[in-house]
């Protein structure tokens, strides 16, 4: 199938950038979403031209790297999906495309569609940690967790940290991210030693890095590939309470 | 950093100060429901309401500081909220946000003009000097609170203004109060859905209601 493309270009962070059109030829259905965008490059670098700068790593949904808003959904349109794991499939012959890199303050765009999300990682130095002693490796079962604490600590370790709830979010928040990783923590017995001093350190982070606050849109749990809830906002300002006491 | 300046802090200032507002809605919606027991009814109610001075400065003082909190906070967060998005999609899509939580500053800012309205509507009686409760007495020696309210409803402008200053209330109590569990920590995946209906038969009540009163007036079932 053939598209037509409206990608942002720019240059560095301190251009201005604007969308651009490009037109992509003889796409398998079967391509990635990435993939697609490399046979674009290929045409590119051939031409001569600068090709498109994108985020990708593992390419197989788990590393949290690839961000693109198409169409004005992070990750575009198939839910719970990243964009390296999204295939053209979903797109019909002459479809306009438009990809976009996640706007938020806190997330500078560094090159087209890349932007600078080591905002979310101070958010993880500020608190998203355990640095209480465990002692050594612990007999299995030793510590007992209910299936229910395990649960919900699993699900929330979902996030890989893509940002796509900031990208989404009308507020700019890190919300989603910020909740998903002190709730992963505080529902453990390890975590819940330093469970309102982390609250408090990730939550002050969110803010210093210019993230927005949260008005409970819910725009974040649309666009997560990783399905978590936004049941864990409220986990967090559960915490939050717990904290002041 | 303060409460104040944590970013979940100030939401919960806000959805505090929200539910307060909330809470005097139901109690000055019982107050006003004394004008169906007809004029005796609210002139009664009114006349006793302001025989307790010291309460009535009190509760009006304390309902200020609440009022100009909730503004406050409202006005500092969306601001906030702004900065933190300074660039907007070419293409953009919402799929779980609603016209409701997109204009709770708006439908904010509409309540403010209209409380400010009714303040100096009927309390301050300043917007229709020909009326004026304190010279106009019933039967019985009272302020003719029931009169007032009758002949400011008959006319149609002022009912516009109140069902206006009611919508907007009740577009920013559809989002708010379902805001308001996921704020202060009470919310959880079985119960969203549920709060979410909560929030809406609250905020459509409380324009029912409160909108009664015009509506029967303007209709010619309450007569002066
Ligand atoms: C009787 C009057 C009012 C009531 C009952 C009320 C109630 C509420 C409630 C329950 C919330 C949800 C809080 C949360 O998200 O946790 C809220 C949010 C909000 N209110 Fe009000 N409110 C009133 C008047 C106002 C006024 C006059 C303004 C003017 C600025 C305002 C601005 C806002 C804003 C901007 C939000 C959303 C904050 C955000 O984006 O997170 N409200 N309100
Ligand atoms: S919560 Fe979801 S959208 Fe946000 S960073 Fe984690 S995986 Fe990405
Ligand atoms: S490239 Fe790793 S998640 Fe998409």
């Amino acid at each position: 199938m053939d598209l037509n493309l409206y990608v942002w270009r720019q240059k560095d962070k301190d251009s201005q950038g604007r969308l651009e059109q490009y037109k992509a030829y003889d796409i398998s259905p079967d391509m990635s979403f990435l993939e697609m965008l490399d046979v674009v490059n290929e045409r590119l670098i051939k031409e001569g031209k600068e090709p498109i700068a994108f985020d990708h790593d593992c390419r197989e949904g788990i590393c949290g790297m690839c961000s693109q808003v198409i169409n004005g959904v992070p990750h575009g349109p198939q839910e719970k999906t990243t964009v390296c794991q999204l295939h053209m499939r979903h797109f019909k012959d002459g479809d306009t495309i438009y990809i976009e890199p996640w706007r938020a303050r806190a997330f500078p765009v560094i090159k087209d569609l890349i932007v600078d999300r080591s905002a979310l990682d101070r958010i993880i130095q500020a608190g998203g940690y355990i640095s209480v002693h465990t002692g050594g490796v612990p007999d299995g079962n030793a510590i007992l967790i209910s299936k229910k604490d395990a649960d919900t600590a699993m699900d929330a370790a979902q996030c890989i940290g893509c940002g796509a709830c900031v990208a989404a979010c009308p507020n700019g928040s890190a919300m989603l991210f910020t909740a998903a990783k002190v709730s992963h923590l505080a529902s453990l017995p390890q975590g819940r030693v330093e469970a309102a001093k982390r609250v408090c350190m990730m939550t002050e982070q969110m803010l210093k890095e210019g993230f927005g606050n949260c008005s409970n849109h819910y725009e974040c749990e649309a666009a997560c590939p990783k399905g978590i809830k936004v049941s864990f906002i409220a986990k967090l300002n559960r915490e939050f309470i717990k904290a002041q006491f | 950093m303060r409460f104040v300046e944590n970013p979940v802090g100030k939401k919960i200032a806000m959805s505090v100060t929200g539910f307060l507002l909330l809470a005097f809605l139901f109690i000055h919606l019982i107050g006003n429901s004394t004008i169906y027991l007809g004029p005796d009814g609210i002139n009664t109610y009114a006349k006793g309401l302001h025989s307790l001075p010291p309460v009535v400065w009190t509760f009006r003082i304390v309902m200020l500081i609440i009022f100009a909190l909730h503004i406050y906070f409202g006005i500092k967060v969306t601001l906030e909220n702004r900065q933190a998005k300074p660039n907007g999609y070419a293409i953009s899509k919402n799929i779980n946000s609603t016209l409701s939580s997109r204009t709770m500053i708006w439908t904010g800012l509409i309540v403010l003009a209209f409380v400010v309205y009714h303040l100096l509507h009927f309390t301050l009686q300043v917007t229709q000097p020909h009326f004026i409760t304190s010279k106009n007495l019933d039967y019985l020696g009272r302020p003719d609170v029931f009169k007032m309210i009758v002949l400011s409803f008959q006319r149609i402008g002022i009912t516009l203004i109140y069902a206006i200053g009611l919508l907007s209330l009740m577009l920013h109590l559809t989002h708010g109060i379902q805001s308001l569990m996921q704020t202060v920590g009470l919310n959880n995946e079985r119960f969203m859905p549920k709060f979410r209906l909560f929030g809406l038969i609250i905020a459509v009540f409380l324009l029912v209601a409160y909108l009664s009163i015009p509506t029967v007036v303007l209709t010619g079932v309450l007569k002066a």
